[in-house]
């Protein structure tokens, strides 16, 4: 069928000419652009957050650290990059490769803090590791703002909107693709195995710790990277959007599409992004406006009862850890 | 010199109350191996039956040393039944399960608490912070170098209250027989219903107290802080389960050193630098304690038996 030489290459190329596609038809409405990039941030935070929490059984709950350090990295070395222009290039381009060029940044930020957290943190138990991610999260917060030059508690306005439905997309594209190409390789045979039972890993020599950090590099490299795609398509990023709450959102995903299946990250996004969206507008139509606030009061309450039936009723969530591409029923990812 | 004295002595006040939370994850902990994420928002829910029922006193006139006593009776009777609730019915069948799963329990029963109570449904208190009545009227009780150094009537008996508390729980476990049980689910849960100790019981009971004293301790929070919401309860709660890791998380002296030792950190950071760090303080203190002693203080090294 295809060439071996091009089986890497082909799926990136054929997503990055639907999503041209998408872009030419959709782009005008904005309304729709800016629900479809939340979505496609979500998909790139619970796909990576599903690496640690799913994958390799660890429990992380402070993503939104990692996101907020990808968000303030990309977008203040977007600030200053708003008017420059890359010499020889149309302005366009030299835009979104700048922008491209300030992703990276946030992501690399992030994992550099993900791999500060975790080489200390991962050689601790579960419930260690959830505290200190969450308190690295608090940590963060709180450093944001106190930084004057990252604008404080008032946030950083004016970066430019340079996102888009093609670059949200394109990423949570290649988020999915690492996320399943891990899971799929020896390196995902050793993180499971870690999920699994740490202790006869170990013994069957896995290096759990080295394992563990890289596993929790990648995935902060991709918050990071959701931080940067969201710094650049909302007017103004501030450390409230960054809070333990996000997290638990993130959290929610995973858990209900099932630790350890991506596909069931990423439907559980796209679900829970769009449900409370949808709620709020059904009922600010039928039920006069100003009543779809309720839905903002009730969804924090509502995600910490699911997770709690979830655990007692279906604590493998919706798709377990199987994959939409498993190829026999039952089975597992191919060896 | 002046200011160093003020900061111990309120370092000390927070401390205490700190190991008042403190000491509910440790026992929980001891008896389940599993961290009670929703101890805290326990903690919050205790306090907001304390203002309830305080508000009531203030309608019938004033606040005697009767129903003070009433007030925290009151709440720390609520916040055992549901501490009750929760291990029933929330723990207690994923005892067997994996770990995670209860972990993320905890987390799921902390997010619908406290962001329950900040809903304004029915009796649910709403999102805005609300001012506890004035229970114990605020007056120095000792002021030493010419006035500058003052200590407040209610640390004095938020001091006691925790010593206090904490005297019972110790004669509690090491001195009856209940306690007696006690340690030994907490060594090994199996072997102790062997012996006959009713252990759902014993983890029960365990529950209760450390919700009575996390009640307790926010009413304490309260009188010391005034301002009561919905979320101080995650904000103290991390705190003192912080306090308890530094200690070493399951041993009962360890909490109490650690949360005053936290208190005095806190204390000190913010009144030499800015009190906008307060928060990120017991996290960076935490990651420092795991990163040099993951045991904590008092902790001893175990090794894992397959």
């Amino acid at each position: 069928m295809v060439p071996p030489g091009l089986r890497g290459v082909l799926p990136v190329v054929l997503a990055c000419l639907a999503l041209a596609a998408g872009q030419r038809l959709f782009g005008g409405q904005e309304f729709f652009v800016y629900v479809a990039s939340l979505v496609g941030v979500n998909v790139v935070l619970a796909v990576s957050l599903n690496v640690v929490n799913g994958m390799t059984g660890q429990f992380s709950i402070g993503h939104a650290g990692f996101m907020a350090v990808g968000a303030y990295a990309a977008g203040r070395l977007s600030l200053p990059l708003g008017d420059v222009a890359v010499s020889g290039l149309p302005v366009a381009a030299s835009d979104q490769l700048l922008f491209a060029v300030s992703l990276l940044a946030g992501g690399v930020a992030a994992a550099a803090c993900g791999f500060v957290v975790g080489l200390p943190s991962l050689r601790l138990k579960g419930d260690y590791l959830a505290i200190v991610t969450l308190g690295f999260g608090e940590i963060v917060r709180v450093i944001i703002q106190n930084t004057p030059a990252l604008g404080g508690a008032l946030g950083l306005s004016g970066i430019p909107q340079r996102g888009s439905l093609f670059a949200v997309w394109l990423c949570a594209f290649l988020a999915v693709l690492v996320a399943r190409r891990i899971a799929e390789s020896s390196h995902g045979r050793s993180l499971t195995a870690i999920r699994e039972d740490e202790v006869a890993a170990e013994a069957m020599g896995v290096n759990t710790t080295a394992y563990k950090v890289r596993a929790f590099v990648v995935s902060a490299f991709f918050a990071g990277v959701a931080g940067g795609l969201f710094a650049h398509f909302v007017p103004i990023i501030n450390p409230g959007s960054f809070t333990f709450v996000k997290s638990m959102e993130v959290v929610v995903m995973v858990v209900a599409g099932g630790l350890g299946s991506t596909t069931g990250s990423i439907l559980a996004a796209v679900v829970l992004t769009l449900l409370p969206e949808a709620l709020r507008s059904g009922f600010n139509r039928f039920a006069g406006e100003g009543a779809g606030a309720v839905v903002d009061q009730v969804r924090m309450p509502v995600y910490g009862l699911l997770l709690v039936v979830l655990m007692l009723a279906r604590p493998q969530g919706l798709f377990g850890t199987r994959e939409l591409w498993d190829r026999r029923k039952g089975q597992g990812a191919r060896p | 010199m002046s200011d160093f004295l003020q900061h111990v002595i309120n370092g000390l006040s927070a401390g205490t109350i700190y190991a008042l939370v403190a000491l509910g994850y440790t026992m929980v902990y001891g008896v389940l191996k599993l961290i009670n994420f929703a101890h805290g928002d326990v903690m919050m829910m205790g306090t907001y039956v304390g203002y309830a029922s305080a508000l009531q006193f203030k309608q019938r006139g004033g606040f005697g040393m009767a129903s003070v006593l009433a007030i925290f009776f009151l709440s720390m009777a609520a916040c055992a039944a549901v501490g009750w609730l929760i291990e029933r019915f929330a723990y207690r069948p994923l005892r067997e399960k994996p770990k995670l799963t209860a972990l993320i329990t905890a987390i799921g029963i902390s997010f619908a608490v406290s962001y329950g109570f900040q809903m304004d449904w029915g009796f649910l208190p709403g999102p805005n912070p609300r001012a506890f009545p004035e229970v114990i009227r605020r007056q120095p009780w000792l002021t030493l170098l010419d006035g500058e150094v003052t200590l407040w009537n209610w640390q004095v008996i938020s001091f006691a209250v925790a010593l206090g508390l904490m005297a019972g729980l110790q004669y509690l476990v090491f001195r009856t027989r209940f306690g007696r049980a006690m340690r030994a689910v907490s060594h090994d849960h199996r072997t102790a219903a062997l012996l006959g100790i009713h252990t759902d019981r014993v983890i029960a009971v365990t529950f209760m107290l450390g919700s009575a004293l996390a009640a307790g301790a926010g009413i304490l929070f309260a009188i010391k802080d005034v301002k009561i919401e919905p979320l101080m309860g995650t904000q103290q709660g991390l705190k003192a389960f912080v306090a308890a890791v530094i200690g070493g998380i399951g041993n009962v002296p360890g909490a109490v050193v650690g949360a005053v030792l936290l208190g005095l950190v806190e204390e000190f950071v913010v009144g030499y630098t800015a009190s906008s760090w307060r928060d990120a303080v017991a996290f960076g203190f935490l990651i420092l304690v795991l990163l040099l002693r993951p045991e904590g203080l008092f902790g001893r090294v175990t090794a894992e038996k397959v």
